[in-house]
């Protein structure tokens, strides 16, 4: 027993010590790198100015500056927030092989799928932000200090589960790191139930956000129980989309190694969602065309075009060929075990779903309006700047988080590595006792 | 260690150059937050306001109408009356859709000149057909033309008002007296309240209302006709600052053929109950459970 004591303490890390030696060396992670990095970086930032220009103007001037008025309220960032989610929501495509399933190898690189979640959780955040009429009210919205209209109003859940998801993801992603970072193995109290417990959140998340919209009885477009559903079956197309794509960029730029089970697990899994959520797509088009019921309008204006007014059309069916076009490809061998032809249908999966909630899902439910008349929505250029920048901002964080976490994760920086790394070895004082 | 120093040197320069093209990028917000003071920024909801914290909040109101409008302007907090619960009645074969209640709607709650906001729609509808499908709002014609009735529409005070459940900051509320009201100062402009709003009810600042002095209707009040701020949402009170004081709502006033009843419901002897218990009344969209407290009918 008095053996077993001992030895613990003299294991014992001093956090104190390590734990700030660790955020300095990510901070030099994230700052380090090649010219590729720094270009790369230099553009994200070039665009993210842009769209910070953007929204400062949009501020002041007032949100006359973009498309929405009182008839289409919501447009671009609110499409675009509901697609972050999504994005969020589809890491989870990663963490229940590796943690349920105990596949090892998409063990070896779940991390990407989990710092995909807070990345788009940041990016969902910021159009949030974007959309308000008054950002400088925000505080409004917290807990104890504003007046949060919880559980009544679905907003609110949405700020409890988002927030909840970023944290999270966080506590997971910045304890095994830092383990790794100690040359420790995690301790499974400390990370496992936090992993079960994100996989149920992670489906929270898009369900919560689906609700926003479909407990919405004035907007029969969107009141329909099978919106969550949907919501699920597309964050699980562009969720694996973004992972492989990323992964591949990964084995090709980076030392970080990349075993391909991972992306033939990832593709298996959009091969059965991205046939779920077209099936899906066409139960909800029968339902509202052959019952032919007044609520039909917004479909109608969707697919065809109503009154003259046909704004949507073109990119509701650029959505379905697109998503026809994942489908073709991943069912037929001679085109997915190409790489150009398969990477061309990942970026198209991603594209189409991307439209497919904002111009399909977003936009409709406001035309025709509640009093039924019909007035068009375009986005304007202000808010395709300020889009193009929060995407921009959310691409710096997922970069900088994968710039910071596979060298630790894959043990190439840390206190175990260090005798490499001519830097720590003059930081590390000799071992204390 | 030569190249390690002038890396920092580069890292360091490209930081200091990425702040400052931050600040240049976000300074036009300068001109936002300047005219935003502390006391504006950090007051608290209506319903958190004890009397004296609301009269230095109309004082203050008071000057910036001043400031930036150059209208002396009255502000007053009124508040409901006990024993009364408010509703309207529109008689459906009187009105010639002539939109005069829309315009008054105009004039009296302080709308956006440019826009020329009312919280009035008019629709032109299809004898023989009560879906709004087959209705225009934005007809431009003489009135009333053959074969059309004419459907004013405007907030329906629900009692089971979704724009209150959905608001995420308790920023719009049902008052006692059956009008929902909107805290123009606690509001956050999210526009759920917009997207939830089965009847078209809701508008939203898309930029700061401009009304020259002498348009300005100085008799304003804190939850209803005062002129509001940028990025927040409005809607129909009911005029609460002339029904609250015992007089009736601009629309109903500036009706030329009578359609519009207003009363108090708890009164047995008011026009409203009369109505509601010897006409045939309907409310729109009854089917989605909102509880309007506005009702429609037809004479013959």
């Amino acid at each position: 027993m008095a053996t077993r004591a001992n030895s613990a303490k003299q294991d014992r890390p001093r956090h104190w010590v390590s734990y700030p030696r660790f955020l300095w060396r990510s901070l030099r992670l994230a700052t380090d790198g090649s010219w590729t990095f720094y270009a790369w970086m230099t553009l994200l930032t070039a665009i993210a100015l842009v769209g910070a220009n953007a929204w400062a103007n949009q501020v002041t001037t007032g949100m006359g500056l973009t498309g929405m008025s009182d008839h289409v309220s919501w447009g671009l960032y609110i499409a675009n927030f509901t697609f972050a989610v999504g994005l969020a929501a589809g890491g989870v495509m990663m963490v229940i092989p590796a943690y349920l399933y105990h596949d090892e190898e998409m063990h070896d690189v779940v991390i990407v799928g989990e710092l995909l979640a807070v990345a788009a959780l940041v990016l969902a955040l910021g159009f949030v932000v974007a959309d308000l009429g008054r950002p400088d009210r925000f505080w409004h919205l917290l807990p104890g200090i504003g007046r949060f209209n919880w559980p009544l109003s679905m907003l609110t859940w949405d700020v409890v589960v988002l927030n909840g998801y970023l944290l999270l993801n966080l506590h997971i992603c910045g304890y095994l790191l830092y383990m790794r970072f100690l040359g420790r193995k995690p301790n499974p109290r400390w990370y496992i139930p936090f992993v079960f417990l994100s996989v149920f959140w992670a489906i929270s998340v898009h369900t919560v956000t689906a609700f926003l919209y479909s407990g919405l009885g004035g907007r029969p477009f969107w009141n329909s129980a099978l919106l969550a559903p949907r919501f699920l079956a597309s964050a699980f197309v562009t969720g694996p989309a973004f992972i492989i794509l990323t992964l591949q960029i990964l084995k090709r730029f980076t030392t970080f190694r990349v075993p391909d089970g991972p992306i033939q697990t990832l593709l298996k899994i959009m091969r059965i969602t991205v046939l779920i959520n077209l099936f899906m797509a066409g139960a909800e088009v029968f339902t509202e065309f052959y019952t032919g019921s007044s609520h039909v309008a917004a479909a109608k204006y969707l697919y065809f075009g109503l009154h003259g007014g046909s704004a949507l059309v073109p990119w509701i069916w650029s959505a379905l060929a697109l998503n026809l076009f994942v489908v073709v490809v991943l069912y037929t061998p001679r085109f997915y075990e190409k790489r150009a032809v398969l990477n061309a249908a990942l970026v198209a999966a991603f594209a189409g779903v991307w439209i497919e909630k904002g111009m399909g899902l977003i936009v409709p439910g406001f035309v025709p309006s509640t009093l039924h008349e019909l007035v068009e929505y375009v986005p304007t250029l202000t808010e395709w700047k300020v889009t193009a920048g929060l995407w921009a901002v959310g691409l710096m964080v997922f970069t900088i988080a994968l710039k910071v976490a596979l060298p630790i994760f894959s043990g190439e920086v840390g206190v175990g590595a260090s005798l490499t790394d001519a830097d720590d070895v003059e930081a590390e004082p000799a071992p204390a006792e | 260690m030569n190249g390690v120093t002038r890396r920092r040197l580069l890292k360091g320069a490209g930081a200091t150059l990425g702040a400052l093209a931050f600040a240049k990028a976000v300074e036009p917000v300068l001109d936002f937050t300047s005219e935003l003071s502390g006391d504006e920024f950090l007051q608290r909801h209506y319903r958190e306001l004890s009397p004296e914290d609301m009269r230095e909040v109309l004082a203050r109101l008071e000057a910036e109408t001043k400031e930036k409008y150059g209208a002396e302007v009255t502000i007053r907090d009124i508040r409901p009356q006990e024993g009364v619960q408010f509703g309207y009645a529109l008689n459906l074969s009187l009105c010639i859709g002539c939109r005069r209640c829309a315009e008054a709607c105009h004039v009296e709650n302080n709308h956006d000149r440019k826009t020329h906001q009312s919280y009035i729609r008019v629709l032109e509808m299809q004898q023989g057909s009560i879906d709004m499908e087959h209705g225009d709002a934005t007809y431009d014609h003489p009135v009333p033309q053959p074969g059309r009735y004419y459907m004013p529409v405007q907030c329906q005070q629900c009692d089971n008002a979704p724009c209150v459940k959905v608001c995420p900051v308790e920023a719009t509320w049902k008052e006692q007296d059956g009008i929902v009201v909107v805290d123009y100062n606690w509001c956050i402009g999210c526009r759920y309240c917009e997207a939830a709003c089965p009847y078209h009810a809701r508008r939203f600042n898309w930029e700061a209302p401009e009304i020259s002095a002498e348009e300005i209707n100085p008799n304003q009040s804190y939850l209803s006709n005062r002129i509001r701020p940028q990025g927040v949402v409005e809607k129909c009170t009911f005029c609460l600052h002339r029904t609250r004081t015992g007089a009736l709502p601009a629309c109903l006033e500036a009706c030329p053929t009578g359609a519009r009843v207003f009363g108090n419901l708890l009164d047995p002897n008011s026009e409203i109950r009369w109505v509601l218990e010897n006409k045939r009344v309907f409310v729109l969209k009854e089917e989605l459970g909102a509880r309007p407290r506005f009702f429609y009918f037809f004479d013959v």
